[in-house]
């Protein structure tokens, strides 16, 4: 339960010496019941006071931290159950499942190809799973050949001495060991523990992952993950909802608080419309890492777009870089056209026009990442915003003197002509789906 | 101690509508639980899956869907094979070629067609507009009138003609009325109200709360049918319980991704599989945040889609 602030203020020193910058200690332990301030800001802390809150104040869900180096993610955290309550934070993480006796080279090869940018963000499978199948030798062969390739390893494996042999070459990587159960899980904390890698706990069905991860808990152990994984579809999304709801709940179960592992090469191998529909769900319902048979564009197009959609923060609109996008094989000769650079909005035009395969310049302008109505109220998309990136921006780069405005803002055409000596202003139509025919018929009509 | 979660179950549910008539009619709503979570109780109705045609025929289909209806010459074999698809529980005819934009066929002309498709199956149908509001109202309207007694959905009213559609269909003939918004909570609840004055009755609408592809800003279709389904259940709104179709093949087969073609984007490897990925991942992320059915068109998709729903209800 989160504490109040007269309950943190009571374990203060009290003597407002404003070394931690607020100005009394009370002020302070407002701020930290609001989770504005770290508590360790303040130096004069008792130890046993420090405790008493740090456990009182820990968010429900943990956050994990695997991997080392440019392949380091944060997994969990969460304080929500539905984005609109106020934002996802770690997004998911895809691994691709992996065996012995794979020719895993080959296999990484082809997973590699999937590695490009999305609106500022990278896209690319970001671990590997490698699982046991019986072979000790074998599996640390197979663990070498993905270390170091920038992939943060999860060990799939239940077999306690090939867990040790597998840490032993890859524990610098900082891999999760997904292999603890009702059975082992005192052999598997030691040899996390000695490794210092992230833990993951597997049981038969909910009732003994619950089981098994209290007890875990109990030998001091906390940097765990859950394979939420059942034995069919329906256990293990039920599973993975029910966790992460008994986490988040009014009166948080912290031993549900970890993030989860849900492996669809079990659940539904070899077939990847049905993992590409599961990976799905389990991007918007509580998977915090998703395992598959391979990443490939077919799987990636969709999953990373709805990913990134599903992650982006309700109160920070998602924006496209400012510059000029030519579509359709647009040249300096192409017409220009204009709008915001709301990503939504961005997509939704230049998707039409892409439909109407006229070649064309789309020049996107900072307009504070706001819809057209939205930032043309703001003052942030004006016939003066539009004239100076034009002027300053495109003339220098582009011969063509037509500038398509959005329908929505017909009433900028006098002043953006009046700003733009030499420039024919265009009023497209109010939606975008119009586009397509809008300009087919400039193009018909040799206006183009 | 073994695991101790609390049930998520409403006391308030949504409602069910059925569709269509005789042994094939479907039911869609019923359920008193969020999308899928059998565990805090059992699903009244498992969704259901639409197969979409269109009156322009099959020129404009991937390759896959040509295949699967190769050798139909008429819209009533199509329509036929359609409902035949493994998985499918429902057809649902696009009347496309109305778009004044567009082909611009008569009003006269989409009927035949309609009548022909009405006449050749007897799995539910769905009868969906052109997307043009003025030449909804004329051909929705009309349309309520050829399929009577069939108990047809019709695709859909909206804000600005959702009066003639909304007599003609749900109190005229007596088909179900679907009621599309644009992905906002506030408008979809808007429009059930408006419809509802009509004097409509609630149990005959369906609401198709509007949707994107998956990466096209998605986040709002998840976050509308979220709280869609938030209000409906744990604060019992009774003007947001209806059920909710969403039409997704339209979206997903337009989208960059499904129609690059290989020359132009060799690194991307198969067309097909990109636009059938789209759609099971569009398919399966709507009905996870609450849709009650989908409407898809690729055979792949509509059998994936039918497993992932039999393995969860």
């Amino acid at each position: 339960m989160a504490l109040k602030g007269l309950d943190i203020f009571k374990l203060t020193p009290k003597t407002n010496c404003k070394e931690c910058g607020s100005p009394t200690c009370m002020a302070f332990s407002m701020k930290v019941a609001q989770g504005a301030v770290d508590l360790s800001k303040c130096p004069h802390m008792s130890e046993e006071a420090l405790a008493t809150l740090s456990e009182a104040t820990a968010p429900p869900m943990k956050t994990i931290k695997v991997g080392t180096g440019d392949a380091e993610y944060s997994l969990g955290g969460e304080t929500v159950l539905a984005r609109h309550e106020k934002t996802f934070v770690s997004r998911p993480r895809f691994a691709v499942n992996l065996t012995a006796d794979m020719d895993i080279d080959a296999v990484m090869a082809e997973v590699k190809k999937v590695d490009y940018d999305r609106i500022g963000e990278q896209m690319h499978a970001e671990m590997v799973y490698v699982e046991y199948t019986g072979d000790s030798a074998a599996y640390v062969e197979a663990v070498k050949k993905v270390c170091g390739i920038g992939k943060t390893i999860i060990l799939g494996c239940k077999d306690v001495e090939a867990a040790k042999a597998a840490l032993e070459v890859c524990k610098a990587e900082k891999p999760i060991l997904d292999g603890a159960d009702a059975s082992n899980y005192a052999d598997m904390v030691e040899a996390a523990k000695a490794a210092g890698v992230v833990l993951g706990v597997t049981g038969a069905d909910i009732n003994e992952l619950y089981d098994t991860t209290a007890a875990i808990e109990k030998l001091g152990y906390k940097e765990l993950v859950l394979d939420t994984t059942g034995a069919d579809i329906k256990t293990t999304f039920a599973t993975t909802v029910q966790v992460r709801r008994a986490c988040l709940a009014k009166n948080p179960d912290r031993t549900c608080g970890y993030p989860s592992i849900v492996n669809l090469s079990k659940i539904a191998p070899n077939d990847e419309p049905m993992q590409i529909a599961l990976a799905s769900m389990f991007v918007l319902k509580y998977g915090s890492i998703i395992v598959m048979d391979t990443m490939n564009y077919a799987r990636a197009l969709p999953l990373y777009g709805l990913r990134q959609n599903v992650y982006t923060d309700p109160q920070k609109p998602m924006k496209v870089e400012p510059g000029i996008y030519p579509l359709n094989g647009g040249d300096e000769n192409s017409v220009v056209l204009t709008t915001v650079d709301f990503a939504l909005t961005y997509f939704v035009v230049s998707g039409e026009l892409e439909r109407s395969g006229v070649p064309c310049n789309l020049a996107i302008s900072d307009a504070g990442g706001l819809s057209v109505l939205t930032s043309w109220a703001a003052g942030k998309f004006s016939s003066t915003s539009i004239s100076k990136f034009i002027i300053e921006n495109v003339e220098p780069k582009i011969k063509c003197r037509k500038l398509i405005i959005p329908g929505k803002v017909a009433v900028l055409k006098g002043d953006v002509e009046a700003k733009l000596p030499g420039w024919e202003v265009i009023v497209a139509p109010n939606e975008a789906v119009q586009l397509v025919k809008f300009l087919k018929d400039m193009q018909a009509a040799g206006e183009i | 101690m073994p695991f101790n979660g609390k049930s998520g179950k409403f006391n308030a549910s949504i409602n069910t509508v059925e569709i269509g008539c005789g042994e094939k009619a479907i039911k869609i709503g019923g359920e008193n639980v969020y999308p899928f979570y059998t565990f805090d109780a059992p699903i009244e109705n498992a969704p259901k899956i639409g197969v979409m045609i269109s009156d322009l025929g099959l020129e404009n289909e991937p390759a896959g869907v040509k295949a699967y209806y190769e050798g139909c010459s008429s819209f009533a074999e199509i329509a036929q094979k359609a409902a035949a698809m493994p998985g499918a529980d429902f057809v649902c005819l696009k009347l496309e070629g109305a778009d004044p934009n567009g082909e611009n066929k008569s009003t006269e002309e989409c009927m035949t067609v309609l009548k022909e498709v009405v006449d050749a199956i007897d799995v539910p149908l769905v009868v969906y507009g052109c997307k043009n509001v003025t030449k909804d109202a004329e051909l929705l309207t009309k349309a309520a009138e050829v399929a009577q007694g069939k108990n047809v959905l019709i695709l859909a009213a909206k804000e600005e003609n959702y009066k003639g559609i909304g007599a003609a269909a749900g109190l005229a003939y007596n088909q179900k009325v679907g009621a599309e918004s644009a992905v906002d909570i506030n408008l979809a609840k808007q429009l059930n109200v408006l419809i509802s004055q009509l004097g409509v009755a609630p149990a005959n609408v369906v609401m198709n709360v509007g949707t994107a592809a998956v990466g096209y800003g998605f986040e709002y279709v998840v976050s509308t049918m979220d709280r869609v389904k938030a209000a409906a259940l744990s604060q019992g709104d009774a003007q947001l319980q209806m059920p909710i179709i969403t039409p997704v093949a339209d979206e997903a087969w337009s989208t960059k991704e499904a129609i690059a073609s290989e020359e132009d984007m060799p690194e991307w490897g198969d067309q097909e599989a990109r636009g059938i990925g789209m759609e099971v991942s569009t398919a399966a992320s709507v009905l996870a945040s609450g849709s009650n059915a989908v409407i898809l068109k690729h055979p792949t998709s509509v059998a994936t889609i039918s497993a992932l729903i039999k393995e969860l209800v």
